[in-house]
């Protein structure tokens, strides 16, 4: 176990390593900087502006530096937010597409899973194709059309929640169903199918012959395989639901970080996307490794190496 | 980001086909009965068949162009003139979704076809050979997997220009990965088959092996994984053009369409509502008939 996890803390390092170089030389191999869309910089401003954040000296050497201070845990000053650090950025706006995600995150599981459970005890009745049909509408129907039609039924036409903002706690509400719709389909689907898998199993005929009653069979027996294939999914769903949605955050105009995913990348702020990009990726290696040692837990048949 | 897709729920090869061709037929002839029974699939089918009718031969019949404006007539609702309204230059709105179908379409098939070559090919050669080849080429996959790809290709839209060549390479490129543990999966199965020693007996090169005998044995999975493939290329490239990063205007594909149709759907929304339907439609019909492919296909699952 310790084993294990050491060399897949190893190998995440390496990975991220790739990561961070791939990001950091493939912005310098594109011609325009962070300062070239500014309207008026005379080439003297641009020259100091560059030199103040040493974007004067060879691209090989500033790729040291940076990550020198990446080690240090500084992702270093942003180019667009002037006086800002990308640390402070993130620490001011992934609170906020966390909490977002962690509400949508609960929907998603108690709607996912309990449809997935439902589906998989009534199989081949309409139940189970409602969620099948709803589980394909995650997959089918993008949130950037789920989202703008909520607005225009509930915020527009009835009048319910605000159209956009994040300041009171029915601002949550439609951004996170969106969210939470989004992973509540797959999320059933997989334990529709982890269930199946499982019901058939012969200890389960066994609890059922030793008279255990039927919730206790479902809830105490066979959800714990059968949830087998959602943990594994969870790790890169997590990753992707606390970073945020660029989608969602637009739409509904939230100060999260998942705009400034893409908005970073607009702007050329190179450290910006580096900072961003390092947080996904280790988030998302983080998460896996964790989805790694949980399904050992739940599935003793499965030996990490 | 975009989010994560489940882990595929492909079937398992099919037990032994004994003799390729005369079991080959029959196996493909009863997955077309499972197949037509399956309602879903069968509507999936249809409405598929017609949508890409509909926007391939649609806009001949149609008098205006995908960016023929009529600034006097402006955002119109839907009218005998314009079955689906106008947008806000007066371009017909119907002539725009047909156009961007084929666009979307096209884009869907494109990059499904790398991520397929590129995933195919991948995974039959880490499957085959095996051994430390197929540990490291399958490490590699794995740190592939957890690298954030959906921000690179926003990266690579972004600085190297909006160019559709790059995007079907750059989409392709994110959606092999999938595919590639499939088909090795797949192969590692068939490879240890009798034909397949008899086929080495008989002195055939390894490359024959695996595109003559191997890969024919293993379509079942790869047509499936194929067709859950479209859609969710389809999804990347809309999520791309909605950024303003996919196709430009005055062109038009459907996440253009949609992101066009959010922004205005205060005053105009017939501009949201009817190319989001279509796409969803058209997503809901590839995922229905992708689905059915694997149950219809699926040894294991026609047995209980």
């Amino acid at each position: 176990m310790f084993r294990f996890i050491t060399a897949r803390l190893f190998q995440s390092l390496l990975a991220l390593f790739v990561v961070v170089s791939a990001t950091f030389f493939m912005m310098r191999a594109v011609p325009g900087g962070p300062f070239t869309a500014e309207k008026v910089v005379t080439p003297e401003i641009l020259r100091n502006l560059e030199a103040h954040y040493g974007l004067n000296k060879p691209v090989w050497q500033q790729y040291l530096e940076y990550l020198g201070h990446l080690l240090h845990g500084d992702l270093g000053p942003s180019f667009k937010y002037p006086n800002r650090t990308v640390n402070e950025i993130i620490a001011d706006k992934l609170p906020v597409s966390a909490e977002l995600g962690g509400e949508s995150l609960a929907i998603a599981l108690l709607a996912g899973i309990g449809l997935g459970i439902v589906a998989a005890i009534r199989r081949n009745t309409w139940v189970d194709y409602v969620a099948s049909v709803f589980g394909t509408a995650g997959l089918s129907v993008p949130t950037f059309v789920v989202g703008p039609l909520l607005v225009l039924a509930f915020a527009i036409h009835v009048g319910w929640f605000d159209a956009s903002g994040w300041y009171t706690a029915s601002d949550r509400v439609l951004p996170s169903l969106v969210l939470g719709f989004a992973y509540a389909a797959p999320i059933s689907r997989l334990t529709r199918g982890g269930m199946l898998e499982v019901l058939h199993q012969d200890f389960i005929r066994t609890a059922r012959a030793k008279g255990a009653s039927e919730t206790r069979v479902i809830l105490h027996h066979a959800l714990r395989g059968g949830l087998l294939p959602v943990v594994s999914y969870l790790g890169p769903a997590i990753a992707g639901i606390l970073t945020g949605s660029f989608v969602i955050e637009t739409i509904f105009q939230i100060p999260g970080i998942g705009r400034e995913f893409v908005n970073s990348a607009f702007n050329r702020d190179y450290t910006l996307v580096l900072g961003t990009v390092i947080l996904y990726a280790v988030l998302i290696m983080g998460l896996n490794l964790v989805v790694d040692v949980v399904q050992a837990w739940l599935n003793p048949k499965v030996r990490l190496e | 980001m975009t989010s994560p897709r489940p882990l595929p729920e492909v079937a398992a090869v099919p037990a032994a086909p004994a003799s390729a061709e005369e079991r080959g037929s029959s196996l493909a002839h009863d997955a077309w009965l499972r197949l037509r029974k399956n309602k879903l699939a069968v509507f999936g089918m249809i409405t598929l068949a017609v949508v890409t009718v509909a926007c391939v031969a649609g806009p001949w019949f149609i008098h205006y162009g995908y960016e023929d404006q009529n600034l006097d007539l402006g955002a119109a609702p839907p009218s005998a003139a314009h079955w689906l309204g106008t947008d806000t230059l007066g371009r017909d709105l119907l002539v725009r979704i047909l156009y961007g179908g084929r666009v979307s379409l096209g884009v869907g098939l494109c990059a499904t076809f790398v991520a397929l070559t590129i995933g195919v090919t991948y995974g039959a050669v880490a499957g085959f050979f095996g051994g430390k080849r197929d540990a490291f080429m399958m490490r590699a996959v794995d740190i592939m997997y957890s690298l954030p790809f959906a921000i690179f290709v926003i990266l690579l839209m972004v600085f190297f220009g909006r160019n559709i060549v790059l995007l079907f390479v750059a989409i392709g490129a994110v959606e092999w990965l999938t595919m590639a543990r499939i088909v090795r999966s797949q192969v590692m199965a068939v490879k240890k088959m009798e034909f397949i020693e008899a086929a080495r007996a008989m002195g055939f090169g390894r490359r024959r092996i695996i595109f003559r005998h191997i890969l024919p044995n293993i379509l079942g999975p790869i047509i499936v994984y194929t067709t859950l493939t479209i859609p969710s290329v389809m999804l990347l490239e809309a999520f791309l053009s909605f950024l303003g990063l996919g196709v430009q205007p005055p062109m038009s594909s459907w996440g253009l369409l949609i992101k066009d149709g959010a922004e205005k759907m205060e005053e105009y929304p017939w501009l949201l509502i009817y190319p989001g339907t279509l796409f969803s439609l058209t997503l809901f019909s590839l995922n229905f008939l992708g689905d059915g492919l694997r149950d219809a296909l699926d040894v294991r699952s026609s047995k209980d």
